[in-house]
């Protein structure tokens, strides 16, 4: 190929990749500091978390065998040779995912309407009082911060065994969340409805309901309805401290070693939460039109 | 002051039919929905053991659980404590930072621009979804049966249900990037290498760097509550502590956590800033 691209003379050439080099090199240094400051973070964080690279050697060909073991039934067959036997405890099983669903219905539908009165007070915008608003912000941080199933550990003990304390976890833990993104939306509203309704001698009850609501209404919907989403997954796991569910079942089925139940169990969450993804997100489509903000 | 003239009803009705007669299934959907939304909701409650006097009993109880917590205390058991913080931190950081790397090669192959057959980027996009649809905490249970009890395993468990998160927004990073600048380059003469190092690479990075930041904060969060099944880490003393009813410190350990947070929270928005540059806020 005929070079076409005229090169520029040695002593132009030298003076302009002098000045590259220059440029390059600090940002290069500053790197490569921070590449190192990263690598002795990661080696401190692997003597914390005891690392044993030959653990992991010596038990990798367990981890894969172990998804051979949950794909196998007892007698030795594939686990989709005989769906019956797979899965022998169905009726049981949606029985309790019924439950996870209710679970994370109840308890979003409740952290929605506790998100929705406190987040008035929360928005800058809107709030009546600056303490309030102080105070409610650090409500719902300390509601967010604190892991749902923290919270379903001491429920469980406060309210007893069962999917009640379930429920009241994810309630709590979803007012915090959505009650901040509610929040958001609330001060990214246009406040001039606000001064209109204020104007006619409105209270501030009336200035919400008339001049905020209908602007957030669709916003708050769709957030609750990812929550509900997220919240479906966290279900799942809350039986792992006795807050009911799918989760129970599934804790046993692990540490019994009844494999072929893992897997079965492990499938029907997974396809339970691929179905709640792709059915909120339609109604999220139809309710709000695709140009919805995520 | 002039009267304003009355409304001529007929004439409006015939103008905006769509706002005076609006065919009933429109009408009735709300209503319909609210009425659909509080029946699911009743039948949850009854299903699941809703009762006032449970209720009533329970939050007494948790307000008297409330006051034996006051003050924390973490009695003669700080050091463990911060040394089970340590361990949180490392599992967090040493966890996304695996499943990043893991996550790099498998986003290629499910990135758009990059793989342009079906057939391998439906399979791998499949693979990912699955893999996030399982919660981190049974990804520990699984993996203390591999590697045995502690925090290994949460490291292990952290690394695999991130490589699925991961390996989506990577691709969705790829699959945004700039297709001109690559074109440039080639347009320069050089190499697919030298496409991917020059043109997509300075593209991709920062959104990944930024990604990588925000999930070690947001494990930060996860790694607290694997140590609940056993996988090492706080969790594990506030599991422990939570079971045999000391409150003190139970208060104490959940202060703990939520002051880790908020600092990483701090450090790592910080960080980002300064990655991202003031450009791109989040």
């Amino acid at each position: 190929m005929a070079t076409a691209i005229s090169i520029l003379p040695t002593q132009q050439l030298a003076v302009l990749n002098d000045a590259y080099r220059k440029a390059v090199a600090r940002k290069r240094l500053k790197a490569a500091c921070a590449a190192a400051l990263f690598c002795a973070a990661l080696v401190i964080a692997a003597l914390g978390a005891e690392v044993n690279l030959r653990t992991l050697f010596t038990y990798f060909g367990n981890f894969v065998s172990y998804f051979d073991r949950i794909l196998t039934l007892e007698n030795g067959a594939r686990v989709w040779t005989d769906f019956a036997e797979w899965f022998w405890g169905w009726k049981k099983w949606l029985r309790l995912l019924g439950e996870t669903l209710l679970i994370s219905y109840v308890g979003t539908l409740i952290g929605a309407v506790f998100a929705f009165v406190l987040n008035f007070f929360a928005a800058q915008n809107t709030s009546p009082a600056p303490w309030l608003r102080f105070t409610v912000r650090r409500l719902l941080e300390f509601a967010r911060t604190v892991p749902g199933i923290v919270f379903a550990l001491i429920f469980v003990i406060a309210f007893g065994l069962g999917p009640m304390a379930g429920v009241l976890a994810l309630a709590i833990h979803s007012s915090g969340t959505l009650g901040k993104l509610f929040a958001e939306i609330v001060e990214n509203a246009d406040m001039k409805p606000v001064e209109g309704v204020r104007s006619t001698g409105a209270s501030w009850l009336s200035c919400m309901r008339f001049a905020v609501l209908p602007q957030v209404l669709a916003g708050y919907a769709s957030y609750a309805l990812l929550r509900f989403e997220i919240n479906v997954r966290e279900a799942s796991v809350m039986g792992f401290v006795g807050a009911g569910g799918i989760g129970q079942e599934l804790v046993v089925a692990i540490r019994k070693f009844y494999y072929s139940d893992v897997s079965a169990i492990l499938l029907t969450i997974v396809v339970t939460v691929f179905l709640i993804d792709i059915s909120t997100g339609w109604v999220r489509g139809r309710l709000f039109g695709k140009e919805t903000r995520r | 002051m002039s009267q304003l003239p009355k409304p001529d009803t007929a004439q409006l009705r015939a103008k905006y039919p769509e706002l005076f007669d609006r065919p009933a299934s429109a009408r009735l959907a709300t209503p319909v929905m609210i009425v659909l939304a509080l029946a699911i909701f009743v039948f949850g409650l009854v299903d699941l053991d809703f009762s006032p006097s449970k209720l009533i009993s329970g939050i007494s109880q948790l307000g008297w659980i409330t006051m034996l917590m006051i003050p924390p205390n973490p009695g003669s058991s700080l050091p463990l404590y911060m040394q089970a913080l340590g361990e949180t931190l490392s599992i967090a950081l040493l966890g996304t930072t695996l499943a990043a790397i893991l996550a790099l090669p498998i986003s290629l192959l499910a990135a758009r621009n990059i793989i342009h057959s079906n057939f391998i980027r439906f399979p791998v996009r499949r693979f990912l979804d699955s893999i996030r649809g399982v919660d981190t905490l049974i990804w520990a249970l699984v993996w203390i049966n591999v590697v045995g009890l502690g925090p290994f395993a949460g490291v292990l468990a952290i690394m695999v249900s991130d490589f699925g998160a991961f390996g989506k927004l990577f691709s969705e990073a790829i699959e945004a990037a700039d297709k001109k600048q690559v074109e440039g380059i080639r347009a320069s003469g050089g190499s697919a290498l030298h496409e991917i190092r020059f043109g997509l690479v300075p593209q991709v990075l920062p959104v990944i760097a930024g990604q990588v930041l925000y999930f070690i904060e947001s494990n930060t969060r996860s790694a607290t509550i694997i140590g609940i099944v056993g996988a090492g880490g706080i969790g594990l003393q506030l599991a422990e502590q939570i079971r045999v009813l000391e409150w003190q410190k139970v208060s104490f350990l959940i202060l703990m956590i939520l002051v880790a947070v908020a600092a990483i929270d701090l450090i790592s928005s910080k960080l980002r800033f300064a990655i991202i540059g003031q450009r791109a806020v989040p």
